[in-house]
């Protein structure tokens, strides 16, 4: 579903990505960690192509992003992707943040549009607040309105960049929540995270990443189970935060 | 119709003595020079009084400035300057009024309307700003001063004022800028300042097109240089790590 | 001083009025049009385009209005003949509006640009990821909150420029200003009309101001 080979990425002398391969199957889940700065949030947004790259392809459902002749906004619109900071439009109603871009990008009707998102708002148990703005909901609340506006766009696969971490820590589970319950009906995933509990529950594979390249690539039973295997670097991470 | 280009015209006799049209552009320059300075002048001093009237523990002070920068503020420039040049005179004791109208010449009555003029317009708008920047600086400050003995005005004149001014150099920069642009209004009313000159110029040659070019070219040389001269002023008098507000 | 006469000459001034209204209204509109054009210009990765734009802004800010008011008034029939080939007459009014949309866009630029810079960066990235285009994001997304936050500023210049449209009195518009001048002056009471008008200018600009100033602080909470 998504093939990354050898993504080379620079700001100005910087390397900030260097020689990063992975593969991700139809329907596997794959959680990305690693410390901050490891540059694991500009590989996700390499994948839908918000951050460019030097050298390298990345191939999402057969189209190649490096190549000049793709149509960006169309694969974008078939890659679902949760931020951080959540980003919904604070100017627009809850319906229309999960409405706008399947009626102005897909060209849905304004019907089939609310119809859709306004299950895809029950199914993250938020359907009462559909006429509020985004101000008006809490951090959790807003993330998963964010998780329903982009599976409003029936995507092909999900990109999370750290989802749960500008929440207060009362609302991660009720984010994590949603997100396992998509994992666990089949959504292809790939989820730049230090929640490890998630990883453990659903990620069929972690990768590692550190000061810009890929240091693990392992199934889950390998990374948590066999930890002394792991790399150096690996491991401090996983002593820091295992600690809890 | 054809246009006669001639970047040359204003080497050319203006027909009037032994003028060249770029005689007249250096002419009406020191006029758009010598209004704009005398009308700074008289900005800077009665808005930095108003500014700080506008922020003294005074009811009667604080709204008589605010007064002054509603009036000033919210009547077009133009209409003031009709008020000081045709009206104010009217109204001045009967020896002022016959000085204004008989003794003065044209242009010396023009230029004491518009730098009057354009003194206290620009003045609401100094005062405005001094007033941020005095409110901009942290309360500890007059506190401070107070514990050290100092009376009210000396607070002001020693602790609160020589802050502000550093932090609001860059607004009154563009201030004094706009007092350039604005002297042009003393055109309306007879005075031969740059945009005058240049009018006169277009009307004379029929090389409009020149004469408007440099015009524009000499107000934004004009411009850039002032603004050099203000950014240096801002470097000399900055103090390290004063803190740096406002800006627009 | 006697203000009597003021009242039989209210449909006169009023016809002044409206031509001040009509340059203010089409020039706000306008102005911000191109104004926006020209942040997003200036705004844009590409570098000739920025440096363009940012050249308009710094050359129109630095020139005084009435000169521009009075170039394109000479300047605007020249033009039009070289483009048409044909005399087109313009009046004195396109000529001003044309003067004041290009001379108001430089500073409706500057407002616009702050209003897109401070949108946080990430709603970019969102509109992005869910297939917006460059025109979609900007105009569904970037531009509405953008207009919400610099509303305040927007009104601000456009009280300015209310008060700036008594220039045209240069090249003989009828405008406001203009009509009580004129009128004063045919009735012999030049200073109980301009009196008059000053009070019109000040009634109208104090109350915006008062109402922007409200708008302010409700959306500063």
């Amino acid at each position: 579903m998504i093939s990354i080979q050898n993504v080379n990425k620079w700001y100005g002398d910087f390397q900030v990505l260097t020689n990063c391969s992975t593969e991700v199957q139809k329907g596997e889940v794959v959680v990305v960690c690693g410390p901050s700065g490891s540059g694991k949030s500009t590989l996700i947004k390499c994948v839908n192509a918000l951050e460019p790259f030097q050298q390298g392809d990345i191939v999402v459902d057969g189209t190649s992003i490096a190549s000049p002749k793709t149509n960006l906004p169309r694969l974008r619109s078939r890659v679902g992707m949760v931020f951080q900071h959540f980003e919904l439009f604070p100017h627009l109603t809850i319906t229309e943040n999960l409405t706008i871009a399947q009626i102005k990008v897909l060209g849905r009707s304004k019907d089939e549009a609310t119809q859709k998102g306004l299950a895809l708002l029950d199914r993250v148990g938020l359907a009462a607040h559909a006429h509020k703005h985004p101000g008006q909901l809490s951090g959790g609340q807003q993330q998963r309105v964010a998780i329903a506006r982009a599976l409003a766009m029936d995507p092909v696969v999900m990109l999370f960049d750290e989802p749960t971490s500008a929440l207060d820590p009362e609302m991660v589970n009720e984010v994590l929540d949603v997100m396992v319950q998509l994992a666990q009906e089949g959504m292809t995933m790939m989820c730049v995270t230090h929640e490890m509990g998630f990883a453990r529950k659903v990620a069929d594979r972690v990768i590692f990443m550190d000061r810009g390249q890929i240091v693990e690539d392992c199934t889950k039973d390998t990374f948590f189970g066999d930890i002394n295997g792991r790399s150096d670097r690996a491991q401090q991470f996983l002593a820091k935060i295992l600690q809890h | 119709m054809n246009y006669n280009w001639n970047w040359g015209v204003f080497f050319q006799s203006t027909g009037i003595g032994s003028e060249i049209y770029l005689d007249w552009f250096v002419t009406g320059l020191g006029w758009t020079i010598a209004i704009s300075l005398v009308g700074w002048l008289i900005a800077l001093v009665l808005g930095s009084l108003l500014g700080v009237m506008r922020t003294v523990p005074n009811r009667l002070l604080a709204t008589i400035a605010t007064t002054y920068v509603e009036i000033f503020r919210n009547v077009p420039l133009l209409v003031q300057l009709f008020l000081w040049y045709f009206l104010v005179p009217d109204l001045l004791p009967e020896p002022l009024e016959m000085w204004f109208k008989q003794d003065l010449s044209p242009a010396a009555s023009a230029y004491l309307s518009v730098v009057v003029c354009l003194g206290l317009f620009t003045a609401a708008r100094v005062c405005e700003q001094v007033r941020t920047g005095i409110q901009a600086l942290p309360k500890g400050q007059l506190n401070a001063g107070y514990a050290l003995g100092f009376t009210l005005p000396q607070v002001y004149t020693t602790v609160l004022l020589p802050q502000a001014f550093r932090i609001i150099i860059p607004p009154l920069t563009s201030e004094f800028l706009n007092i350039f642009k604005n002297s042009s209004v003393a055109s309306l009313i007879g005075l031969m300042e740059l945009l005058a000159q240049t009018k006169q110029t277009a009307e004379f040659s029929a090389n409009l097109f020149e004469a408007f070019t440099l015009a524009t070219l000499i107000y934004f040389v004009l411009n850039m240089s002032l603004m050099m001269i203000m950014r240096w002023i801002e470097k000399r008098v900055a103090v390290p790590g004063l803190i740096s507000v406002g800006g627009k | 001083m006697d203000f009597s006469a003021i009242i039989p000459a209210l449909p006169g001034l009023w016809i002044g009025m409206i031509t001040t209204l009509e340059l203010l209204v089409l020039g706000v509109c306008g102005g911000v049009a191109l104004g926006t054009a020209l942040a997003l210009m200036r705004l844009s990765h590409n570098k000739t385009l920025a440096k363009i734009a940012a050249t308009y802004v710094s050359y129109f800010r630095s020139i005084p209005l009435l000169l521009v008011i009075t170039w394109f008034y000479f300047a605007v029939p020249f033009v039009l003949r070289w483009i048409t080939g044909v005399d087109t007459p313009v009046g004195a009014f396109s000529s001003c509006l044309v003067a004041f949309v290009m001379f108001e866009a430089a500073y409706f630029c500057e407002i616009v640009r702050a209003g897109i810079q401070a949108i946080p960066r990430g709603q970019m990235g969102a509109a992005y990821a869910l297939g917006m285009t460059y025109g979609q994001t900007m105009r569904l997304v970037i531009l509405p909150q953008a207009f919400r936050k610099m509303t305040p500023l927007l009104l601000q210049q456009s009280i300015i420029l209310f008060q700036d449209t008594s220039l045209v009195y240069t090249v003989g518009l009828m405008d406001l200003l203009n009509a009580a001048r004129s009128r004063g002056d045919i009735l012999g009471q030049p200073h109980e009309f301009l009196i008059f008008a000053g009070l019109v200018y000040f009634v109208i600009s104090f109350t915006a101001s008062r109402a922007v100033k409200h708008l302010q602080k409700r959306l500063a909470v």
